[in-house]
């Protein structure tokens, strides 16, 4: 038998917090003041140079659009979805590794009144917000250029926040669970990059030969690109809306389970 | 207890730190100490035995006990982006502490550890004896009532430790329950009602560290160095001098009630060792004596 007694003066009883995940959230959110400049501007100039490159540049070669629709407005929405994903697996490897290996603020986290799931539910809510953000200067700038062909596009922003829970989930799960930081650049190599790349973000899906299409279905990429086109130029989705979310949502779930057994046999030794 | 597969850290241990009382746990590297304390700090469940912290169960209490614990782990895990002052406004929340009160808080502990100049400086470039000082300031933001301590000092320098030390026995004095692993002896005199040693996930002695020397060592130690290649053939003529005699490579020790007479008893043999030290007994000489001398790595 161990045990330990408390001091005997009287002391106020410090109350826990109350929604114990926002003070994790809050520490994120403190770190990344001092940083959020330099992440700012790069987040206006990404959605320029790619409207400028892609959009004017690649499609004043597509003459007649994608069915019918000018290419910059066909391809804006796959670039929100893509972008998301991107912002999502950046923030999810290194700060995640970073939080057990190096800084290992997810132990000093965990010496507190804070449950595992308070520490993950805080640090995936920062990571949406990160999407947020994100893409929030990407539908002005996009908006600007008259690439946003309705005001559906307002939906996108929720669409790629449920994206971004949908992809950081399990890649927290991934990030806690390897050994080695160079495991993290693999996941931007086979999956992210041939995400982007068939996932209907530069092109409609249905070019791809039969076997490949049913790979980009499986992405949740793809769910988040065809509602967001639906979003921002007005009209119905491939798929039924209530199917694309709820897929989202299962990759939510899975992943929130992962994360928080991998967390948990982390910190919990 | 604690098993990590088939490997058992902490084999079944009793032991009862009373109210504002400085406990130590003493041994040598992967003696258990450690896996006591995150035990202790409710971050590891126990894999048998019975475990109360302040009077409740830390696997079901978790986080109600660790709101009223402070902890210093071994390795600092500051962040070293946010300034020192950022580094405990930040943790205050994790304790239900309103920014406005976190700020005031921060601001007496900054000044408890001697840190308001570095106020509003990063993290990183600070020394390690002020980034364990803001490790400890951090450990007493929610005015804990038992404070964990998992070698407070190793690998400070001389005035970093001292400063330590006395901060430590100023939240002593507070009434606050200490509990602390170390390997440096002097800081278990210093700072410790009672201690235990523990050795291969056991206890293997308990009790103050007056009433420990004097139980497994004698009142004094003297130390032998002969001028010759080997120490052994000395060491065969000083049998039954003293309580015990001891060889080391470089030299030979004598546990004695009385140093000078065991030097003139060793003149009397005829022995003129070319270096002689009379000293005190200390913790160490039990540590060693319980412990082994082999290196544990």
């Amino acid at each position: 038998m161990v045990s330990v007694a408390g001091s005997a003066r009287e002391r106020a009883r410090p109350a826990l917090p109350r929604v114990p995940a926002l003070a994790v959230f809050d520490y994120f959110l403190v770190g990344y003041r001092r940083t959020w400049r330099a992440g700012v501007f790069s987040s206006f100039l990404l959605p320029v140079l790619t409207v400028l490159g892609f959009g004017l540049g690649v499609g004043a070669y597509i003459d007649q659009g994608v069915g019918g629709v000018r290419y910059l407005d066909w391809l804006v929405p796959g670039l929100i979805a893509s972008t998301a994903l991107q912002v999502t697996v950046g923030e999810s490897t290194w700060p995640v590794f970073s939080n057990f290996q190096w800084i290992k603020t997810y132990f000093a986290q965990s010496a507190a009144p804070l449950r595992v799931a308070d520490i993950l539910a805080g640090h995936l809510g920062f990571v949406m917000f990160r999407v947020l953000t994100t893409i929030a200067a990407f539908l002005l700038v996009t908006g600007l250029f008259g690439a946003l062909r309705s005001p559906w596009a307002v939906v996108t922003l929720p669409v790629v926040a449920l994206l971004g829970l949908a992809v950081a989930a399990p890649t927290f799960a991934y990030a806690a669970s390897v050994s080695s930081d160079s495991w993290l650049a693999m996941l931007f190599r086979f999956a992210v990059i041939p995400m982007t790349l068939f996932a209907g973000v530069f092109f409609p899906v249905e070019s791809l030969p039969e076997a490949l299409r049913w790979l980009a279905y499986v992405t949740p990429l793809w769910h988040a690109v065809d509602v967001c086109r639906a979003a921002t130029l007005g009209v119905a989705p491939q798929w039924s809306i209530a199917g694309h979310l709820l897929y989202l949502v299962a990759w939510s779930l899975a992943g929130w389970l992962l994360a928080l057994r991998a967390f948990r046999r982390k910190l919990i030794v | 207890m604690k098993r990590f597969g088939d490997f058992t850290a902490v084999d079944g241990i009793d032991v009862e730190v009373r109210s504002g009382e400085a406990f130590g746990f003493l041994g040598p590297n992967g003696a258990g100490k450690s896996s006591t304390m995150r035990m202790v700090g409710c971050i590891s469940p126990p894999s048998g035995g019975e475990l109360r912290i302040l009077d409740m169960d830390p696997v079901r209490d978790g986080p109600a006990i660790r709101a009223r614990l402070g902890v210093c782990p071994q390795l600092d895990n500051l962040d070293p982006e946010l300034t020192v002052r950022e580094n405990l406004t930040v943790y205050a929340r994790y304790f239900g502490i309103s920014r406005r009160a976190a700020r005031e808080r921060a601001a007496e502990l900054l000044d408890f550890v001697q840190l308001t100049e570095r106020a509003d400086s990063r993290v990183e470039p600070l020394s390690g004896g002020m980034k364990r000082r803001l490790t400890i300031a951090r450990a007493l933001v929610n005015d804990p009532e038992i404070v964990l301590l998992d070698e407070p000092t190793t690998g400070l320098d001389p005035q970093a430790r001292h400063l330590v030390w006395e901060r430590l026995f100023r939240l002593k004095q507070q009434g606050v329950t200490l509990v602390l692993t170390t390997h440096y002896m002097d800081e278990a005199e210093q700072l410790c009602d009672r201690l235990v040693v523990m050795d291969g996930g056991r206890i293997v002695a308990e009790g103050s560290p007056r009433a420990l020397i004097e139980q497994h060592s004698t009142r004094e130690v003297v130390e032998l160095r002969f001028a010759a290649e080997s120490q052994e053939p000395f060491a065969g003529k000083l049998d039954g001098l003293g309580e015990r005699v001891e060889v080391l490579p470089d030299r030979v020790l004598l546990y004695v009630p009385d140093g000078d007479a065991a030097v003139a008893e060793v003149s009397a043999l005829g022995l003129s060792p070319a270096n002689v030290l009379v000293r005190r007994s200390g913790l160490e000489d039990v540590f060693l004596h319980l412990t082994g001398r082999t290196l544990v790595d």
